[in-house]
């Protein structure tokens, strides 16, 4: 790959979550990385290799899991926590069910991905977590562009986007109440080509889903969702087999493909280039409301 | 993979970053213009586009709110205003930008200053059809406090007074007229039409009396390091990383300067020097690591490092103080209090802060200083600070990283302030109060000096000073100085000696010896000293200056207490009516003048000076190196 010029913007990007890594570190007890073997946190996770190089990554991963897993993605987890050995913490949505902490969605459209924000605050507490490293960007979606690096969340683990604290030149103001806690994103000012991007330039391992594959599908109010054992087809809905990849990967009751061709980084990064949907576009958890994503937010999602 | 795909490629890892801030308020036009450069460089989707039109539509608007894309919140987007700082996001093939969109409603000042603390240019929306309004004024004196190497004066709406050149130069004129007066290293003027698209991404038919660039292309080739610190090498330590027992790195990103192994360092607060043995990388050792670059050093010597310490150079140390000065912008709803605990912030390290004296509030829109108790939401001043251990700072306006800091209160841990340390140069309030009671130019309120003290003290190699002598005729006080003077000449050092007879034959011609006239001799010559003071030098002044109020409106005119040094100059009075160098005391016998100090006039003596010689006991020489020991020069 080209070598840098050190005023390269991903350069800069990438100095910038190092440093909001050292900060998330320095700052606070306990805090943990929240991974969901999508390519945001394992970029996340590779800035915090670099953060603290040659020592271990001084916190846990914590994935929360709605049990709705592409299994790519499981396994690509799993290879990952052994290789480097650090520590894993998984919070269930099935057992915050099975507690009657949260009841599943029924119909065509149930999903467990608005469970998931009871299950991370449950986890969050059962961990005595005071940090919680998200990969969420501000250019996915737009209350997210209004988040900061450091976040604040009371003690219901609420956010109060009118009433957030300013942060000026690169001082981050992590003081706290016991039993509050900061939600911090260190590539908020990334964008999915940067990552895309990134990934190219370091050469980063993500799941084979990415990468356009022949898969079952049916066509969900034009998005192309898996045939899997978790979503619930209606009888009209027809199965196909398509090429297709994943922009974004989460629960996969919500998560669509594209039909796609790019088989590898390049390719990708060219589709991106041309894109002309947010990868969130094909995400049906945004698409119920207008504010979806700041309502969830301000109970607590990522 | 194809030619193409190649270029694709190489040309988005090749870019560059520009942060840029927007100010203006809705009226100006400012989210149309963003949503015009969004949707004119192919940065908004169609699923986005969509959602905007379906939302436009809702809300019964006619044509399409670009303004939606940027108000993110339920709130904003049914009250139509903007709340919150917004950030957004764009790439050409040459550079990516991150807009911090600031509102211009409610809170304005506080959102401006979160915006532009790190922004490389901002740009001023001027509305056309209203020309330049206060707000504007305010805009730009936030961007010259900040420090925004970049300004652009976008003129906006000009489609409304139809592309009329002279409205747009009339503006131009008015915008520098007083902008002269703030510390604005790049100014550009450029007339659009964020509404038809004119001058924007393309250059449109309708001003071709317009030369300059669009704002586009601008924003795309502006320098972008400009602002940037490369010589003064500044490392916080954020953490140091310790895998097992023989490994020691301390981590941080480099606030400016750059270094390389074998470099000699010194570690602040412990003073203890070492050299760098390595600087780790995961991606490998560095031969040599730059501004911005986060980095772990390793070190020769084992010597204790950690969170809080700040590594830098031998020889090229930032200012090591507990007492300070800094412009303060109060972004909190409880206004400011003095002599209030708080916490203050300053790169990685965390003191406890009280604000001892608010010396005057800012008022933004004049550019005036006003008297104030207390600063409010939104209200910028300059204060003095005490904290309750020394910070490791360079002043703002030449490291952005070593001078910036945020206060925080202790019962609700919110931000509540934002401040920029100030370099040597003062207006003290004790002053405003001493000399005429009022100032007499309120409305210059920007006076940098244009090579700040502390740079000029760094390259000297010592300390700016004054050294007040004063006493009676014939106590000494110019030979010892004379005497001194030499010496530290001969040291090495920067001086200037100011004498009561050079001034009075020059400077101070047209003064006699009344008190009024003796206390504007003061006045000047203490206006002179704090002059080659900021200049860098030690300033010996020899004047018999027998009153205490105007010794002390002398020491008042420099930023710190303790530039000050009075040294009392004394012997018995026989001693000298029997030097009378000038030959004073003989004619004062002869009744040839009248009111000579030690005669017919009373010499009022400090109560504590720094130091008292007399005359009588010790010999010049003695006298000099005493002095020279005790202020350590």
């Amino acid at each position: 790959m080209t070598v840098l010029k050190s005023h390269s913007h991903l350069k800069q990007l990438e100095d910038e979550g190092i440093y909001i890594m050292r900060e998330v570190a320095a700052q606070f007890d306990r805090p943990v990385l929240l991974f969901s073997g999508g390519k945001d946190s394992i970029v996340m996770f590779h800035l915090a290799l670099k953060a603290f190089y040659p020592g271990k990554v001084p916190f846990p991963l914590m994935h929360v899991d709605t049990g709705h897993n592409f299994p790519e993605t499981i396994e690509f987890r799993d290879r990952l926590v052994e290789k480097y050995g650090v520590e894993l913490i998984i919070g269930s949505v099935q057992d915050s069910i099975d507690e009657g902490r949260v009841e599943e969605e029924t119909g065509p459209d149930a999903s467990r991905n608005a469970l998931q924000t009871v299950t991370l605050l449950d986890t969050l507490e059962r961990h005595q977590v005071d940090a919680a490293l998200g990969g969420g960007r501000r250019d996915e979606e737009k209350a997210r562009a209004k988040e900061r690096f450091f976040s604040h969340r009371d003690v219901f683990g609420q956010w109060d986007p009118k009433n957030q604290r300013p942060e000026l030149w690169n001082l981050f103001n992590g003081r706290k109440k016991p039993g509050e806690n900061f939600r911090v994103f260190p590539i908020s000012n990334w964008t999915e080509m940067d990552v895309w991007q990134y990934i190219a330039q370091e050469e980063i391992e993500i799941p084979s889903i990415y990468f356009a594959h022949e898969r079952k599908v049916f066509n969900r109010r034009g998005v192309w969702l898996a045939d899997t054992e978790f979503v619930n087809k209606m009888d009209t809905e027809e199965i196909e087999v398509r090429t297709v990849r994943f922009r974004t990967i989460g629960d996969a009751t919500c998560t669509g493909a594209v039909e796609s061709h790019a088989s590898n980084l390049e390719d990708i990064i060219q589709e991106v280039a041309s894109a002309r949907e947010t990868e969130r576009g094909t995400r049906h958890d945004d698409k119920r409301s207008e504010t979806a994503m700041e309502d969830r937010k301000k109970q607590g999602y990522f | 993979m194809t030619d193409t795909k190649l270029q694709v490629e190489n040309t988005y890892l090749n870019m560059d970053l520009l942060r840029f801030t927007t100010a203006g308020s809705v009226d100006d036009g400012k989210s149309t213009l963003i949503g015009r450069l969004l949707y004119d460089s192919k940065s908004i989707f169609e699923d986005q586009m969509e959602a905007i039109e379906k939302s436009s539509k809702s809300s019964g608007e006619e044509e399409v709110n670009l303004a939606l894309l940027t108000d993110g919140l339920q709130a904003e987007r049914e009250q139509k205003i903007t709340i919150d700082v917004a950030y957004r996001y764009f790439a050409t093939p040459k550079r990516k930008f991150i807009i911090a969109d600031t509102p211009g409603h409610t809170q304005y000042t506080r959102n401006m200053v979160t915006g532009a603390s790190t922004a490389d240019l901002a740009i001023i929306l001027v509305d056309a059809s209203k020309g330049l309004l206060t707000q504007s004024r305010r805009h730009a004196f936030i961007s010259s406090l900040l420090r925004i190497p970049h300004l652009v004066v976008a003129v906006n709406k000009m489609d409304l007074v139809n592309y009329n050149e002279k409205v747009f130069d009339e503006i131009v004129a008015d915008f520098k007229e007083f902008s002269h007066k703030l510390d604005i290293s790049d100014i550009t003027f450029i007339p659009i039409s964020a509404l038809q698209g004119d001058n924007v991404v393309d250059k449109g038919e309708n001003m071709d009396w317009y030369n300059g660039t669009t704002l586009l292309h601008h924003l795309e080739n502006v320098k972008v390091d400009a602002g940037e610190n490369v010589r003064d090498f500044r490392l916080p330590v954020q953490y140091v990383i310790r895998p097992g027992r023989t490994f020691r790195g301390f981590a941080g990103q480099i606030a400016s300067g750059h270094i390389r192994p074998g470099d000699e360092v010194k570690v602040l607060p412990s003073g203890l020097t070492t050299k760098v043995k390595e600087i780790v990388t995961r991606d490998g050792n560095l031969e040599a690591a730059f501004t911005g670059d986060s980095i772990t050093l390793t070190m020769e010597d084992e010597i204790d490092i950690s969170r809080g310490d700040m590594i830098v150079r031998k020889n090229n140390v930032p200012t090591i103080r507990n007492e300070f000065e800094a412009y303060l912008c109060w972004l909190n709803e409880k206004a400011m209090s003095l002599n209030k605990q708080y916490i203050l912030q300053h790169t990685s390290r965390t003191v406890q802060v009280y604000v001892e004296d608010l010396l005057y509030r800012i008022n933004v829109d004049t550019l005036s200083r006003e008297d104030a108790d207390n600063l409010e939401l939104n209200e910028i001043g300059r204060v003095k600070l005490k904290t309750s251990q020394s910070l490791f700072f360079d002043p703002y306006q030449i490291n952005q990283r070593t001078g910036s800091f945020i206060i925080i209160d202790l019962a609700s841990n919110v931000t509540v302030g934002a401040g920029m340390i100030r370099a040597g140069s003062t207006v003290s309030k004790k002053h405003v109060n001493v000399s005429s009671g009022k100032e007499i130019s309120p409305n210059v309120v920007w006076e940098p000096w244009n090579i700040p003290r502390e740079e000029r003290e760094k390259r000297n190699g010592h300390k700016a000073k004054v050294l007040w002598f004063t006493g009676i005729s014939g106590a000494g006080k110019s030979t010892i100085a004379k005497e001194l003077e030499r010496r530290l000449w001969e040291k090495g050092k920067q001086t200037v000696l100011l004498d009561g007879d050079q001034v009075r034959h020059g400077l101070n011609g047209d003064l006699g010896f009344s008190l009024k006239d003796r206390t504007e001799n003061i006045r000047r010559v203490g206006q002179v000293a704090r002059l080659f003071f900021e200049h860098g030098n030690i300033v010996l002044c020899t004047f018999v200056s027998p009153y205490i109020k105007d010794r002390q409106a002398a020491k008042a005119m420099l930023p710190n207490d303790s530039d000050f040094i009075e040294i009392h100059v004394t012997c018995r009075s026989e001693t000298a009516k029997q030097r009378d160098p000038k030959g004073l005391y003989e004619k004062a016998k002869k009744g040839e003048i009248t009111n000579l100090t030690g005669y017919d006039s009373e010499h009022e003596a400090p109560e504590k000076p720094s130091l008292r010689i007399n005359t009588d006991e010790i010999t010049v020489k003695d006298a000099v190196e005493s002095i020279i020991d005790s202020f350590e020069l």
